[in-house]
């Protein structure tokens, strides 16, 4: 047992669920008791969904502890094959499912034979792994199961006449993951590489078969899509970039390796001038770094945290192009620690690997950074310590699914980081300079209340009462009251004043 | 069929669907509770499902240091490696030392059902050695759903309240306490205030309500001369209300059935079946009810109701005619449902997760006199719904508003089809008659809005669905 007030990667279902309804037409059922359906308030409220999430339950209570789910899964597997008609569903295993230990894939079988749908079981467990090791492992499972179901009936098709492309790991409720999406399409566009296939993002499971036919695999993200494109290595020899193109030279770092895998596979490209293009004259960040804004952040404190892919390539950011000094860069994908330690190792002087968001917070307040680049988290011990703080990473609000372009990757995500970086430092500056003299106003601030010139009082209780609403209505609050008061000549403002006055308004 | 002129009132239709609804977890009952005890932390024993609905639910509210937490059980506590009593007792020594709370209360959920962890054996037991008080309430969404978990961790507290009021000889100290309650004030005011009651048996209410909520109801028994003894829960844990045998009791919220049947049945008191004081309909006869009860004539109370209607024509005025469906998710809505209907809205259709008829005799029988008066037909009350049947039958009724949880809301705004999303309903300020804009403010605010967007022309933001 561990006391946990906040988690940064969610629990391992989240991770499926994410993967099936980033598919067109995949429906997911978890095995799950009332209540766990949670992920379709988080799609429907963070992504702002316009369509149902496709995920239902199968309910499990009372009776299915008693009795087990019987026909209970299988029928609720067959009757969203009848009214939805998806391609697949996947059955998804819940904590609780764990434990009851029932058969689930007799169900996924015993069900398959009356769908139209074909069905697989998820294959995660709850206790092992956590929502992004599930979401990589999901994606592989799904991309296996259409692949073995192709080369049963010799459908697998040659390589493209032409260099082309698959993206892997675009999910929905991933960070920026849309806009990110854009990005890499137009880059590949630029670069004259065909985009084969999107997965899972609005992708469609029968094109999963379509594949092998790109030259190579994209995997942007550390997280989900590398468990896929290694077994397209494996089975299809397939081989993948996974050098996520965020920040000038790991963007130029992805492109130069593009350039040698498609020079190895029979192409002749040369992506020089257009790196050097992009880089002088389309991303500002080269610029920026050389600028005197830049200049003034040499040497600044930051510390970073978040996941691999984002920690990672802030950290190289902040310490290759920006010349900040980065105290400790951490992940919470501890999992994956090493990697982490290998790719920052020459970029900071510290590094964190935990989960645990007390010893983040303890670590931000011992080094006292000038900015703070992180998750909401981080967000809200930088808002106590008074330190500005750039969100990077997930676990995010709503206000980090924006619906302004905004990627993390390319050429246009360098400048929206340049942005981040740079709006992040100088509000903390801006911040320590009126504090230095004094606050925008220093006049004193007049009250204007009409209280001050009439002969109101409030009973103690009355006070007390007033001061339990809410401050950012307290103000309208008592002024209402007071009219309310003066209008009927009652000269001391009790409890049931304040009351009566609220339904006279009808506030 | 009955017709038009047909006066005879239609029995209530119940129904009960497949449960496959979209609701809270019950165990989100602590975001509120642990605001409204302010000396108790909840200690939420569960996986990281539980945790990661929590923090996401709850959302800014996580970071302001909130006085609870998971104990998240690890793969050893499920294969039981560890031992529970031990794992349990090092948490809560760790609670007891950094926040120093007078009860800690434990949440059973799924997982500790499943794996059958004894939680109300090992309480006593480490109450006894840690010397904080431990209730334990198993608030799981097997059984449960959303508001049920306050019923549940209520009824825990109920075996946690006196069962004497102050004995006598401790007069002194009572007295002084008396007189800092009074803030000093004299004797004879004191007693003037008392005389302000009439002589009635004592009077708790059940129910977790908003302090300013809390000081309204008081304030209306007060103005019929009823003084309400205690309050469960209290602002703090230390002053739980006692109740003695034979004292009368009366639940604000619909979905208290638990703790009212632990009220009479363990603590023997007397429940006065009323409907909720939501509405100014509700209010009105939630306070005749215990007045009569307690043999005590109301004064002013149809003034009172017709004066709250009176301000609330405005907004009458929106829904007049209009169509309300309730999907059911947090046991509210049957009582939100006889408002609607007696300010002059139609429903068609009422999902409730769980509806305990006896404990809602009263609101149950006003709303369907509520439906005679008005001259409308009865809803259909169906338990535990399918949401997908539910949307089929919304589209085919053409409602003018559903009642409903955020997984459905965007979606059925996308389909041009109003939407409220339903947990607003259980975090505002809803009881009382001073409230009853405060639900109308809620209910007509997507009426409002898409009011003004009407002449834009975008009302359908979904491509045609494809007709397979």
């Amino acid at each position: 047992m561990k006391l946990a007030y906040w988690m940064y990667a969610g629990p391992a279902h989240i991770g499926t669920l994410r993967i099936a309804s980033s598919f067109k037409n995949v429906h997911g059922i978890m095995h799950a008791p009332l209540g766990d359906d949670y992920f379709n308030v988080m799609r429907s409220m963070l992504e702002r969904e316009r369509d149902f999430t496709p995920v239902t339950t199968s309910v499990v209570d009372r009776h299915v502890l008693a009795r087990g789910s019987q026909e209970k899964v299988v029928d609720n597997i067959t009757r969203k094959d009848g009214e939805e008609h998806p391609d697949l569903i996947v059955l998804t295993p819940t904590c609780t499912s764990s434990i009851l230990q029932e058969d689930l894939q007799n169900f996924v079988t015993r069900a398959s034979l009356s769908t139209q749908a074909d069905v697989i079981l998820a294959d995660v467990n709850h206790y092992r792994v956590n929502e992004l090791q599930a979401a990589d492992r999901t994606l592989e499972q799904i991309v296996q199961f259409y692949l073995a179901k192709a080369r049963a009936e010799g459908e697998i098709p040659d390589r493209t006449a032409t260099p082309s492309v698959n993206i892997l790991g675009m999910t929905t409720l991933g960070f920026h993951n849309q806009h990110d999406c854009t990005e890499l399409k137009k880059l590949m566009a630029d670069l004259g590489i065909t985009v084969n296939e999107v997965i899972p993002a609005n992708a469609s499971v029968h094109n999963l078969k379509r594949l092998p036919q790109a030259w190579f695999n994209l995997v942007p993200y550390r997280e989900v899509g590398l468990m896929a494109a290694r077994y397209l290595e494996t089975e299809f020899g397939m081989p993948y970039v996974d050098i996520a193109p965020m920040g000038v030279v790991e963007t130029a770092r992805c492109i130069r390796k593009i350039q040698q895998i498609l020079n190895q596979g029979g192409a002749s490209v040369d992506y020089e001038e257009f790196i050097n293009t992009q880089t002088v004259h389309v991303s500002q960040a080269a610029w920026f770094s050389r600028s005197i804004d830049c200049q003034n952040l040499t040497g600044k404190k930051a510390v970073v945290y978040g996941d691999n892919t984002h920690a990672v390539a802030m950290t190289k950011i902040l310490s290759r192009e920006m010349g900040i000094k980065v105290v400790w860069a951490g992940t919470y994908c501890k999992y994956d620690g090493d990697w982490f330690r290998d790719q920052v190792k020459d970029y900071c002087d510290d590094v964190l690997i935990t989960d645990d968001h007390a010893q983040v917070g303890d670590a931000i307040a011992r080094v006292e950074p000038a900015a703070i680049f992180g998750t909401q988290m981080e967000r809200h011990v930088g808002k106590r310590l008074n330190i500005p703080c750039g969100v990077i990473a997930a676990p995010v609000h709503i206000q980090n699914f924006p619906v302004g372009y905004r990627p993390f990757l390319g050429y246009e995500g360098t400048n929206q980081i340049c942005d981040l970086v740079y709006n992040s430092f100088t509000l903390g500056m801006e911040d320590h300079l009126l504090e230095f003299f004094g606050g925008h106003d220093t006049k004193e601030v007049i009250h204007k209340g009409i209280s001050a010139e009439s002969d109101l009082t409030w009973t103690a209780e009355g006070l007390t009462e007033l001061n339990k609403i809410p401050g950012f209505v307290r103000g309208k609050v008592k002024r209402n009251t007071e009219k309310f008061a003066r209008d009927r000549g009652i000269s001391e403002i009790t409890v049931e004043t304040l009351y009566a006055a609220k339904e006279a308004v009808g506030a | 069929m009955t017709s038009l002129a047909d006066t005879q009132p239609q029995a209530l239709n119940f129904e009960c669907e497949t449960g496959n609804y979209h609701t809270f977890c019950p165990i989100s009952c602590v975001a509120w509770l642990y605001q409204k005890i302010e000396d108790s932390f909840f200690l939420v024993i569960g996986t990281k499902t539980c945790g990661y609905f929590l923090q996401n639910a709850m959302g800014v509210m996580i970071f302001a240091e909130p006085r609870y937490a998971m104990a998240e059980l690890e793969e050893g506590d499920i294969s039981a490696q560890l031992n529970d009593y031990e794992e349990l007792k090092r948490l809560c020594l760790q609670v007891k030392r950094d926040r120093n709370p007078s009860v800690i209360v434990w949440i059973g959920t799924c997982t500790t059902e499943i794996i059958k962890m004894d939680l109300e054996g090992l309480a006593p037991k480490l109450e006894a050695e840690i010397g904080i008080p431990i209730v334990v309430a198993r608030a799981n969404g097997l059984d449960y759903a959303f508001t049920q978990g306050e019923d549940t961790v209520l009824a825990a507290m109920v075996q946690k309240c006196p069962e004497k009021a102050v004995p006598q000889e401790k007069e002194e100290r009572g007295n002084s306490l008396q007189k800092l309650l009074n803030f000093g004030r004299k004797q004879e005011e004191v007693k003037a205030e008392e005389s302000a009651y009439h002589d009635h048996p004592p009077l708790v209410l059940f129910g977790s309500l908003p302090d300013p909520v809390v000081t309204q109801l008081t304030l209306e028994l007060k103005k019929q001369g009823i003084k309400v003894s205690g309050w469960l829960p209290a602002k703090r844990f230390t002053e739980l209300p006692v109740i003695e045998e034979g004292y009368y009791v009366a639940g604000v919220n619909p979905f208290l059935s638990r703790t009212a049947t632990t009220l009479m049945r363990r603590r023997k008191c007397k429940l006065i079946g009323a409907p909720f004081p939501i509405g100014p309909d509700g209010t009105r006869l939630w306070l005749e009810k215990i007045c009569s009860v307690l043999g005590i004539t109301p004064t002013g109370l149809a003034e009172r109701e017709a004066q709250i209607w009176a301000n609330l024509e405005d907004y009458l005025q929106l829904i007049r005619g209009k169509s309300v469906f309730f999907m059911g998710d947090n046991l509210l809505e049957v009582s939100l449902a006889r408002f609607l209907i007696r300010c002059g809205m139609t429903c068609p259709e009422i999902g409730i997760p769980y509806m305990d008829k006896r404990y809602q005799a009263a609101e149950l029988a006003l709303l369907e006199q509520t439906c005679h008066e008005m001259g409308v037909p009865t809803p259909k009350i169906v338990e535990k719904p399918d949401n997908y049947n539910q949307i089929e039958r919304i589209k085919a009724l053409d409602i003018d508003l559903v009642i409903t949880g955020m997984a459905h809301a965007n979606p059925l705004e996308a389909r041009g089809i109003n939407t409220k999303w339903s947990v607003e309903f259980t975090f505002a300020q809803i009881h009382g008659f001073s409230n009853a804009r405060d639900i109308l403010e809620l209910v007509t605010r997507p009426l409002r809005r898409n009011h003004a967007l009407k002449d834009l022309g975008w009302n359908q933001l979904v491509r045609e669905e494809a007709q397979v």
